[in-house]
C-alpha cells in the first residue's frame, strides 16, 4: 500500500521506511519557528525546568510579528523577554520584518521538511511542500529542549483541481469555497493535499494563500506537490529541497474532491465563523467602516498589485480606513519600488509596517464596537478585529480593495 | 461535584481568552478574561472543580496554549465536548487539563448543573445518570497522567 505526501514526510522524520495514518510517531523537527504570540511564555518554562537545554539551536527562528512595534508596557515586557532570550541563545532572530509565516517562506522553508510553528497558520509552509504544523508553547518547548516530538499521522483529504481561475477571481476564492464546503472542522486532524493540472497556473503566493487557510477547517497541515513553480521559487531564494514527495497512487485518502476552478467566483465569509461563505455579490447591502490588505494569507506583492490595479486612479471611500500592510519588509520595499505604495497613498490609503496588524486584533487598526472590517485576514471570528460587537467579513485582495473605494461590500468589477 | 458552564459549536480560542490578552506576562494575568466576549461573569463566578462542556469542535482557531491554560487556573476540572479542534486538544493534554470527549452528555444540559466526573472510568454522573465518555488515546493518557509534557522532560525520561 502506497503512501500521502503527509505519510511519507513523516516517515522521514521518524527514520522510517514506512508509516500509516493513525500511527503515532517519534519525529525529528527540521525547524521551530515561534512568534510573540507565545514565545514569553515558552521562555518561562524553559526557565522553570530542572535542566533547561536546547537541543540544536540552529534550528530555532524567533519572529516578533503580532505587536509589532509594541503597543503597551506589558506587551514591551513580553517582547523583551523573547528578545534577549533569542540574543543570549543564538537564535535566528527578526523583528518588524514581517509576519513570521512570510519570513519563513521566504527564507528558511524548504520541501521535505517536518517543521513546527508555535502559530496555527504553520500550514501555509505546504506550498513548498514541507509539512509544517501548528503547536502549543508546551509543545515548542519540548521540542526546542529536545530537538523530537511526536506526531499522529493525519489522513489526508485530497482536492484535484483543474482549469483556471476567471479573471478577477483568486486563490483566496477557491480556499474560503473549499473551507465553506467542508466546514470549519471537516479537516480536524487531517491533512489537505492539493494536487492536478490546475495546479501550475497557480503561483506561490497562491499557493500560500491556499494551504495558510486550511487551519481554518480543522487541518492538522496542507501539502502540495513540488513542481517547476516551487523549484524556481527556491532558485530565486538560494534554497534546494530536501525531499520532494508525491502521494502514491495507491495511497489511501479519506476524501476525494475534483474541484473546477472556473466555476469559482468572487466569496466572502461573514461573520463569525470562515466557514460561513457566500459569493461576494450576495453581501453589497453591507458598509463597510474599514478594510485590511495585508496578513500571511494575502499581503503578498501578488495581493498589492492586484489591490493597486483595482484603485489606481480611484479613492477610497469617504468615513472608510483602508489598511494597506506588506507581509514582510521585502514586499514593502518591492511595493516601494514598483510604485504600488504610492498608488494606494494617492488614493488615501493608511500604508503600515509589516505585521500581523488588525488580521490578529490587538495591534493597530481595531475597530469599535458595532463597526464593520472587510479583510484579507484569517479569521472573522466575534471579536477578532477588535470589539467584542463588532464584524469581520473576509474576502480577496480585490473585494477588499473594491469595498473600500465604494463603502460597502463590492467586487471589482463593480466599479 | 463541579457545575456546568455550557458553550455552543465551533468555540474559537479568540472566545477563550481574546486576543488583546495573550501578551500579558503571565496566564493569572489573563485569566479573570476568559470567556468574555460569551459570558462575562465566567471568569468570576467559575470555582475550582467546576465543568466546561460545549458542543462539536471546541477550541478551533489559534493554537495560543493560553486558551487551555487560563480554563486550568480558573480551576476548571475538564471540559467535556462533542468533538475537539486538534491544536486545543494537544495543548490541554500537554499542560494537564483533561479533555474528555462525551457525545451524549452536551445534548443534556444547558449549564448551572451539577455533575460528577470519574476520570478513571471516563463515566460522568449527572443526577441519576451516567454518560460514558471516550477514553483517551494511552499514549495521551500518560502524558496527562505524569502532569502535562513538561513533568517528563523534569523526570528526567528524555
Amino acid at each position: 500500500m502506497g503512501m500521502t505526501i503527509a505519510e511519507k514526510i513523516i516517515a522521514r522524520a521518524a527514520k522510517k521506511t514506512s508509516v500509516r495514518a493513525g500511527d503515532i510517531h517519534t519525529v525529528e523537527l527540521d525547524r521551530l519557528m515561534s512568534n510573540d504570540g507565545t514565545s514569553h511564555l515558552t521562555v518561562a518554562k524553559y526557565n522553570n525546568l530542572k535542566n533547561p537545554r536546547i537541543a540544536d539551536p540552529g534550528k530555532l527562528v524567533w519572529i516578533v510579528d503580532h505587536n509589532v512595534p509594541s503597543d503597551s508596557p506589558k506587551t514591551a515586557a513580553s517582547q523583551k523577554v523573547m528578545r534577549d532570550f533569542a540574543r543570549e541563545h543564538g537564535i535566528d532572530f527578526y523583528e518588524g520584518a514581517g509576519v513570521c509565516h512570510q519570513i519563513m517562506l521566504e527564507k528558511y522553508v524548504c520541501p521535505g521538511e517536518l517543521i513546527f510553528g508555535a502559530d496555527s497558520h504553520t500550514c501555509a509552509y505546504g506550498a513548498l511542500g514541507a509539512f509544517g504544523t501548528g503547536v502549543g508553547n508546551t509543545d515548542y518547548l519540548y521540542a526546542m529542549v529536545t530537538g523530537h516530538s511526536w506526531v499522529l499521522v493525519p489522513e489526508t483529504i485530497r482536492f484535484n483541481l483543474t482549469g483556471k481561475l476567471p479573471e478577477g477571481v483568486t486563490a483566496r476564492d477557491l480556499i474560503l469555497t473549499i473551507i465553506g464546503m467542508i466546514g470549519a472542522n471537516g479537516a480536524n486532524y487531517k491533512a489537505m493535499e492539493f494536487v492536478g493540472d490546475g495546479m501550475k497556473d497557480l503561483t506561490i503566493s497562491d499557493r500560500i494563500a491556499i494551504c495558510n487557510l486550511c487551519v481554518e477547517a480543522g487541518a492538522k497541515t496542507a501539502l502540495m506537490e513540488v513542481d517547476e513553480v516551487t523549484l524556481a521559487y527556491l532558485k530565486e531564494h538560494g534554497r534546494e529541497p530536501k525531499a520532494c514527495f508525491k502521494s502514491d497512487d495507491d495511497a489511501v485518502f479519506a476524501a476525494q474532491y475534483d474541484i473546477d476552478l472556473s466555476t469559482i467566483v468572487p466569496i466572502v465569509a461573514k461573520p463569525h465563523f470562515v466557514d460561513n461563505v457566500v459569493p461576494a455579490k450576495e453581501c453589497t447591502d453591507v458598509k463597510i467602516d474599514e478594510a485590511f490588505l495585508g496578513s500571511c494569507n494575502n499581503g503578498r506583492i501578488e495581493d498589492l498589485r492586484l489591490g493597486a490595479s483595482v484603485i489606481r486612479g480611484r479613492h477610497v471611500a469617504p468615513g472608510v480606513r483602508f489598511l494597506v500592510v506588506p507581509a514582510s519588509a521585502s514586499v514593502y520595499r518591492q511595493a516601494l519600488e514598483e510604485g504600488i505604495l504610492e498608488t494606494f497613498m494617492e488614493a488615501g490609503a493608511i500604508i503600515m509596517n509589516p505585521n500581523c496588524s488588525v488580521c490578529w486584533g490587538s495591534c493597530q487598526g481595531v475597530i469599535g464596537e458595532g463597526e464593520v472590517l472587510i479583510s484579507t485576514g484569517t479569521r472573522n471570528f466575534k471579536g477578532r478585529a477588535g470589539h467584542k460587537d463588532s464584524f469581520v467579513y473576509l474576502g480577496s485582495a480585490a473585494t477588499v480593495t473594491a469595498s473600500a473605494v465604494k463603502g460597502f461590500i463590492a467586487t471589482a468589477d463593480m466599479l | 461535584m463541579g457545575r456546568v458552564f455550557k458553550f455552543h459549536t465551533d468555540v474559537d480560542t479568540d472566545q477563550i481568552i481574546a486576543s488583546q490578552y495573550l501578551l500579558f506576562p503571565t496566564i493569572d494575568e489573563m485569566k479573570g478574561h476568559a470567556f468574555e466576549s460569551l459570558d462575562t461573569s465566567f471568569a468570576s463566578s467559575v470555582q475550582p472543580g467546576d465543568y466546561v462542556v460545549a458542543e462539536e469542535n471546541f477550541g478551533c482557531g489559534s493554537s495560543r496554549e493560553q486558551a487551555p491554560a487560563v480554563l486550568k487556573a480558573l480551576g476548571v476540572k475538564a471540559v467535556l465536548a462533542k468533538s475537539f479542534a486538534r491544536i486545543f486538544y494537544r495543548n490541554a493534554i500537554n499542560i494537564g487539563l483533561p479533555v474528555i470527549v462525551c457525545k451524549d452528555l452536551p445534548d443534556h444540559v444547558t449549564g448551572g448543573e451539577e455533575m460528577e466526573l470519574d476520570m478513571s472510568e471516563g463515566v460522568v454522573k449527572l443526577g441519576d445518570t451516567e454518560y460514558v465518555c471516550t477514553k483517551l488515546p494511552a499514549y495521551m493518557q500518560k502524558i496527562l497522567d505524569q502532569g502535562g509534557l513538561i513533568a517528563s522532560l523534569d523526570n528526567g525520561e528524555v
